[in-house]
């Protein structure tokens, strides 16, 4: 028997029917699964928007978020005119559908950043960018614009809540990095995270963000202490990481020009 | 090894024949995936039944299997297994699978697994060489929830998430110790484990390759 399972022709045989038989398992499973695996992702990331922005119970449930998330209208922006662009125009039907990570990488659909002008260390920025706005009764009450930049080991992703006068800061969240644990990593932390609440992006320049991660806390009769956060202890480098990625997005290469725009209500 | 019991190929692997602690393998994501004990449960629960179910279907077709290309065909049947195992983590623990990102991928590499398909399921029956997988998946798990408890207990100063030394970060008395929540503190962990298993079961202890004797030959001056 040893013989006959060691000729060529039955070494051939076992290996094309293992083949077929393992690649038949695989694909069962990624296709079943693939529709609640979707779920996860977009639930995933209406989580962290409405984590940002400040409206998220804790504890809740899936179809909590989802109708809590409803009340934002999903939209596309130029970020070099600062319009809002058809999602045609990035040939999707569905905004949702967009992946502004995904364009950064398509020549077609982003451009380069000169090195002098790469704060953020991110290469490319994609030439469409999808922003979420909430509105109450035609009055803007919040915007959230999703950053991205590099810290110390990783590329932070993450986004900013601003409220409905587009200059202060609602909240701000990670939910992408792999930045030092206890250190860089405490980006996450809750009471970190809640300085941020109230800060104001620009001071008299609508294109300048003057967010300064400072370190050794901000005290109550600091200058310019509505632009200043404490930096994470120990974690120098991705403080600064966050600093530079704020500054790019809410600065005139990122999301200042529509925020204008926004602003005197021309969009 | 046909006189083995299921009991013995069931719990040998936890303490007596631990695949970390005696046989040195699987370290990587021993390091990797232990800074918390949710994270560290659902890697092990992957890995107990990556090696189960690997060790069954290699049993299965241990027959049929021609001798130059074995290797081959247990990394297929792993691999598969592992993607899937992979597939219903992002469906089903989409939080937990972000957190172990890679991780679960790389079980493929995983020396236990494959050790055990060819060491243990090539040649004993499929429902032996199942408990085989599961008595070395918890193996691996004892020793990983072991370094976790640590990691996560003096990292973080919590079990499960759940906060029970309430740290200075967040407004407690407790300085987290830094250097647990990197990858070398799950090292020194594991050496104080096999340390302390060597010390309770001498027989694990391997002999010396070399032996100290006496200087003999006189020096020239």
């Amino acid at each position: 028997m040893a013989k006959a399972k060691d000729t060529v022709s039955r070494t051939v045989m076992v290996a094309l029917v293992l083949s077929i038989v393992f690649s038949v398992v695989v694909s069962t499973a990624a296709v079943t699964l693939r529709p609640a695996q979707i779920k996860n992702q977009n639930l995933d990331i209406k989580t962290n928007i409405l984590s940002a922005s400040g409206m998220l119970e804790p504890g809740a449930s899936a179809d909590e978020i989802e109708s809590t998330f409803e009340r934002f209208d999903v939209r596309l922006v130029d970020l070099d005119s600062g319009e809002f662009v058809e999602p045609s125009a990035v040939g999707v039907k569905d905004p949702m559908k967009y992946d502004m990570y995904k364009a950064a990488s398509d020549p077609a659909m982003s451009t380069d950043i000169p090195p002098s002008e790469d704060k953020a260390g991110i290469k490319r920025r994609p030439n469409v960018a999808k922003v979420y706005t909430l509105s109450e009764n035609g009055e803007l009450k919040r915007v959230v614009l999703p950053i991205h930049g590099y810290g110390l080991w990783s590329t932070l992703y993450g986004f900013m809540a601003l409220e409905g006068d587009l200059n202060t800061i609602e909240g701000l969240g990670f939910y992408s990095h792999a930045e030092t644990p206890g250190l860089g990593g405490e980006v996450d932390n809750p009471s970190w995270k809640q300085q941020w609440e109230g800060k104001e992006l620009y001071a008299d320049d609508p294109t300048e963000p003057q967010i300064r991660l400072v370190k050794g806390g901000v005290n109550a009769d600091a200058k310019n202490k509505e632009h200043k956060v404490d930096a994470l202890s120990g974690a120098t480098l991705t403080s600064r990481g966050v600093q530079q990625l704020v500054n790019y997005w809410m600065g005139d290469r990122g999301f200042a020009p529509f925020l204008k725009k926004l602003r005197e209500g021309e969009v | 090894m046909a006189g083995v019991s299921a009991k013995e190929v069931l719990f040998e692997p936890i303490f007596s024949n631990n695949p970390i602690a005696l046989q040195i393998l699987g370290i990587c994501s021993a390091l990797a995936v232990t800074t918390s004990m949710n994270v560290t449960i659902v890697m092990c629960l992957a890995v107990i039944a990556v090696t189960a179910f690997s060790n069954l279907a290699v049993s299965l077709v241990r027959t049929q299997i021609p001798g130059s290309i074995r290797i081959i065909v247990q990394m297929t049947i792993i691999a598969s297994l592992v993607i899937v195992v992979d597939q219903v983590l992002k469906a089903y623990a989409y939080e937990i699978s972000k957190q172990l990102s890679v991780f679960v991928g790389l079980i493929i590499t995983n020396c236990i697994v494959m050790g055990r398909a060819e060491g243990f399921a090539m040649n004993n029956t499929p429902g032996m060489s199942f408990l085989d997988g599961v008595g070395n998946g918890l193996g691996y798990s004892v020793m990983l929830l072991f370094v976790a408890f640590f990691r996560e207990l003096f990292g973080a100063g919590s079990l499960f998430g759940v906060t029970l030394l309430p740290s200075v970060n967040e407004g407690g008395w407790y300085v987290t110790n830094g250097l647990l929540l990197l990858p070398p503190s799950a090292f020194f962990i594991i050496g104080l484990a096999i340390w302390g298993l060597r010390t309770w079961k001498p027989e694990q202890v391997e002999e010396k390759d070399y032996k100290l004797s006496a200087h003999k030959v006189k020096e020239a001056f």
